[in-house]
């Protein structure tokens, strides 16, 4: 007998002890508000200002140069892009020819790895969505814009639809049908990473991005 | 690669050790700070009780309703893990996890593994079993990190560095990482490690993990943390090994937001974690980074015992939050190294013994107020004290056939046994109570004046000169 057999054969011989399945959507809706959109911008971004993020309001129109501002902000001259997706198509269109040097996620990682550890400054990607109870940001990471883009530069910015917001991570779930099928990886961000390891001492950038920013994007700002 | 000391120690060795926590003030300084720190943390994150108890009870009921079907749900988590491309392996006892492992490691050459955050890692002893084989383990979260270079083991579930001050690590990473001068500054701290360890996720040949809850319907491994090594470890190396308890599984993903919610309040009074990392496969084709292999580990390790019983089952409903160990007074005063398993605190002390056995850990449920607090501040409604009250009559009772713990009667005493029963006899016969009653208060003088443990910090214990009974009848 294998060791799964042996172990199924004494959680079988168990009493099952069967319990009716809890009714998770109720909860939710007895305790969690619904809010206007208005309200969840409010909500997230009071959330994910408290974990150390940065948010800017932009414009279809402005929000590539409030990233070229951002970058410059923090002496940043180099931003690695995926070339397969509107906004970083958009960026490589723009910021070369103002200075900023784009980078893109054109290979696998293995033929750059030792790049992207050790040059590779900030990164800009999507987010898929957001949940404005937590100030959270979901990520969807796939071909054009891989997992490692979210993870290893020191600075991320993330682009947010203003109109992608959700109340909570279930009405996210439930609304998306993510049981019916999730990518490879999927996130949910809250702000940069951080530990409280050294005695309770809050500090940021522990082993992922030392900054987050959002540009969150709508019509007027 | 350093060598931690293996982590289990006999029970009898936990006065010892408790006292020489107790007897130390800088050691009993950061526990009672840390403690003091995350409760107040967790308080903040419920101020809504209503809230909180109701929440409470839906994470109970999740994880009774799981754990109810859990031998279907781990079959069915294996069906749509394997259909996702993720290799699920099972393991009876820890050293078959780390053969498990191990021959990964080796099918692919490896020589370094870079570790997140694992409990579960710590139970099996994966690091020494590593280091025997000649793989190099590295833990990467700060705090385990900080404690593997010190030859130490986690003193805290959710912070295992928690015993140490920013000046014992200032002066480890000074000794230990080259080119590194002493400095407290804990923002500098953290970027030495940082840069340490970004070299090695580049480097890596293996990723480790643990699991926070693992969904069955989707085939998905769930994890929780701030710091990102953990999506580091799950994503950089070319090989991803997650290894979990086989009770963290959850039927439903809609089970786990609610769990999710329960756990980072609870743990470290966070409305949510930096990071909550799902991995449902391994890289997929055209797909640019990712491990290309993914696999799950599923370890019993005594697991399948406490789930025999319908009452020690409750401890597995536990979601690892540390909450109850933050709120003993017990762990308090003696920090997590003096109970010398790799769960410590009231946690520790009901879990240990599926894994250890109840002949080697029984001093642990005996080492409780049974305050409750532990019980009150459980997210899942362990209950905890009863559990500890169960395992203390398991130990104490005459060895049985059929027990349903290992080490059933390990702490039985046949004297303490017949006094128990004289004291019943007594208590269950009017007539037999009034005779020995009325002999204590006549014969009252001849009560010893030392009385064993109760009077090193106490009074000793001397019947009345009159009994109740004696004083009523003269009022009347």
């Amino acid at each position: 007998m294998s060791a799964r057999d042996r172990i199924l054969a004494k959680l079988k011989a168990a009493p099952l002890l069967p319990k009716a399945e809890p009714d998770v959507a109720a909860w939710f809706a007895g305790h969690r508000p619904v809010e206007s959109n208005d309200q969840k911008v409010e909500r997230f971004r009071r959330c994910i200002e408290l974990a150390h993020a940065e948010v800017h309001a932009v414009t279809p129109a402005n929000w590539l140069a409030k990233l070229r501002e951002v970058l410059a902000s923090k002496q940043i001259d180099r931003l690695l892009v995926a070339e397969g997706t509107p906004h970083g198509a958009a960026a490589l269109d723009t910021l070369p020819v103002q200075g900023v040097e784009c980078s893109t996620y054109d290979m696998p990682i293995e033929a750059w790895k030792t790049e992207m550890f050790t040059a590779t400054p900030a990164s800009l990607t999507a987010a898929r969505a957001a949940i404005a109870e937590t100030g959270t940001l979901i990520l969807w990471p796939d071909a054009d814009e891989p997992r490692l883009m979210s993870l290893v530069p020191p600075v991320h910015i993330v682009l947010l639809d203003r109109t992608r917001l959700y109340n909570t991570f279930f009405e996210a779930m439930q609304t998306e049908g993510w049981k019916d099928g999730l990518p490879t990886n999927s996130l949910l961000v809250s702000g940069p990473s951080k530990t409280a390891d050294i005695q309770q001492t809050l500090a940021y950038g522990a082993h992922g991005p030392k900054e987050l920013v959002v540009l969150l994007l709508g019509d007027e700002q | 690669m350093n060598a931690q000391p293996i982590h289990f120690k006999p029970t009898e060795g936990f006065r010892a050790r408790s006292k020489a926590v107790v007897d130390n003030p800088f050691l009993r300084q950061s526990f009672r700070g840390a403690m003091d720190f995350l409760m107040s943390k967790r308080a903040a994150q419920f101020p809504d009780s209503e809230e909180l108890e109701s929440l409470r009870l839906l994470g109970e009921q999740i994880r009774q309703y799981n754990l109810g079907k859990l031998p279907e749900l781990l079959v069915r988590l294996e069906e749509n893990l394997t259909r996702n491309g993720v290799q699920v392996h099972w393991a009876e006892t820890p050293d078959e996890a780390n053969a498990i492992i191990l021959g990964i490691c080796q099918k692919h050459s490896a020589k370094l593994m870079v570790k997140g955050k694992s409990m579960v890692s710590e139970e099996i002893e994966l690091n020494h079993a590593a280091e025997a084989a000649g793989i190099g383990a590295l833990e990467s979260d700060m705090g385990e990190y900080i404690v593997q270079l010190a030859h130490e083991k986690p003193s805290h579930i959710i912070m295992p560095a928690i015993h140490k001050t920013k000046e014992e690590i200032a002066r480890l990473f000074a000794e230990n990482v080259p080119g590194v001068e002493y400095t407290d500054n804990v923002d500098a701290l953290i970027q030495i490690g940082r840069n340490v360890l970004r070299q090695k996720f580049l480097e890596a040949d293996i990723g480790l993990s643990g699991v926070n809850f693992a969904v069955a319907e989707t085939g998905t491994l769930c994890l929780v943390e701030n710091e990102g090594n953990g999506r580091m470890c799950t994503t950089a190396p070319p090989v991803h090994i997650a290894i979990t308890g086989i009770e963290k599984i959850v039927e439903k993903l809609e089970h786990v937001p609610p769990l999710l919610s329960l756990l980072t309040r609870s743990a470290t009074g966070q409305n949510i974690s930096t990071y909550f990392n799902m991995i449902s496969s391994p890289r997929k084709p055209g797909e640019k980074d990712g491990p290309a292999e993914v696999h799950l580990v599923l370890l019993d390790n005594g697991r399948s015992q406490a789930y025999a019983d319908e009452q020690l089952r409750k401890t597995l409903q536990c979601i690892r939050c540390g909450a109850c160990m933050n709120h003993c007074p017990v762990y308090t005063r003696i920090g997590g190294h003096a109970y010398g398993t790799t769960y410590p605190g009231p946690i520790g002390k009901i879990i240990s013994p599926h894994m250890l056995g109840l002949d080697a850990t029984a001093n642990m449920a005996t080492a409780s107020s049974l305050c409750g607090a532990c019980g009150e501040v459980c997210p899942v409604r362990i209950p905890i004290p009863e559990l500890l009250i169960r395992l203390r009559e398991e130990s104490a009772s005459a060895p049985h056939a059929n027990p349903s713990m290992r080490g059933q009667g390990a702490g039985h005493d046949g004297l303490t046994s017949a006094i128990w029963r004289a004291w019943a006899a007594v208590y269950s016969s009017p007539a037999l109570y009034r005779t020995v009653s009325w002999l204590g208060s006549r014969l009252r003088g001849l009560t010893p004046r030392r009385q064993a443990g109760w009077t090193s910090v106490r009074t000793p214990i001397q019947p009345a000169p009159k009994r109740l009974r004696d004083m009523i009848k003269e009022r009347n």
